[in-house]
């Protein structure tokens, strides 16, 4: 059987990447894909511990965690979609408006 | 395969392979937790995030795709890199370098394997979760009513875009958000 640490590890990899990914990407979609990476590596961890401390409560976390990112992605998208109105541009470095 | 995807998802310059690169990354977390034997949560995993997630994505993905960047990196992107390793570094010397690691021990089956995941789960979910279990869909509802209000177009900012003339391509996106926004609610609510 596999032990924990692989998946704990896999879960570090995965979040490490997720954060690479919110920074260095110009564009905002993408960053929000990234914390959707940084979600699941979480989760990944949550399921993992739960399965070795033999209790159900990790898993109930990881629905409230998706929960959340979902709430999370539906907001965000919108926030896009009114930010590319305003705008005309998807780029983080174009976004300037509270920069004084 | 995960770890590979998850690189192909950040790093590739088209952003609908992108969005599917992710895809492929969240139904393989989505068989880690089959083998962590929570088969419920996978299969939640594969409906929400690959499901519904992902279609909002690839949907707002077709709108902006024509309105792509030349460059898909940051101009600093080493920078980037750098921070990222540094942050893994962190956790991999707390946990490994702590000894936790070692914690692990052998697997037992796990204890709900009699009841079924799923019953267990949703046992505890109206037990002992249930307070936050209301937060949440009370969230999801929140969440819903801002996608819908910021979707819609105010009149100023029809004024603005009138004024600028170039918003013809865009009257039709608050619909599908709050149309996408409201399959969520409708996934989300079955699956107790």
């Amino acid at each position: 059987m596999v032990p924990l640490s692989y998946f704990v590890t896999l879960s570090f990899l995965l979040f490490s990447i997720g954060v690479v990914g919110i920074l260095i990407r110009r564009n905002i979609l993408m960053v929000l894909m990234a914390i959707e990476l940084i979600l699941n590596a979480v989760n990944i961890n949550f399921v993992a511990f739960s399965r070795f401390q033999q209790s159900l409560d990790g898993q109930i976390f990881v629905f409230f965690v998706m929960t959340i990112a979902a709430a999370e992605v539906v907001v965000g998208l919108a926030i896009v979609i009114v930010a590319f109105r305003r705008r005309a541009t998807v780029n983080v470095d174009e976004f300037n408006l509270m920069k004084w | 395969m995960i770890l590979g995807s998850a690189v192909v998802a950040i790093t590739a310059p088209n952003l609908i392979y992108s969005a599917l690169a992710l895809l492929v990354t969240l139904i393989h977390v989505a068989g880690i937790y089959v083998l962590l034997s929570a088969e419920f949560v996978a299969a939640v995993q594969i409906i929400v995030y690959a499901g519904a997630i992902l279609v909002l994505y690839l949907f707002v993905l077709m709108i902006f795709s024509e309105h792509q960047g030349q460059q898909a990196l940051h101009a600093s992107y080493p920078v980037g890199v750098f921070l990222g390793l540094v942050v893994l570094a962190e956790m991999l010397m707390v946990y490994w370098g702590t000894g936790a690691a070692s914690d692990g021990g052998t697997l037992a089956p796990p204890v709900w394997a009699k009841a079924g995941n799923t019953q267990a789960i949703g046992v505890l979910l109206y037990t002992k979760y249930l307070f936050p279990f209301e937060i949440a869909s009370i969230i999801l509802l929140v969440a819903m009513v801002g996608a819908i209000t910021l979707g819609k177009r105010s009149h100023k900012a029809k004024e603005v875009a009138g004024a600028n003339g170039s918003s013809n391509g865009h009257e039709t996106i608050a619909a599908p958000i709050s149309r996408v926004a409201v399959e969520h609610r409708q996934e989300e609510t079955p699956r107790v």
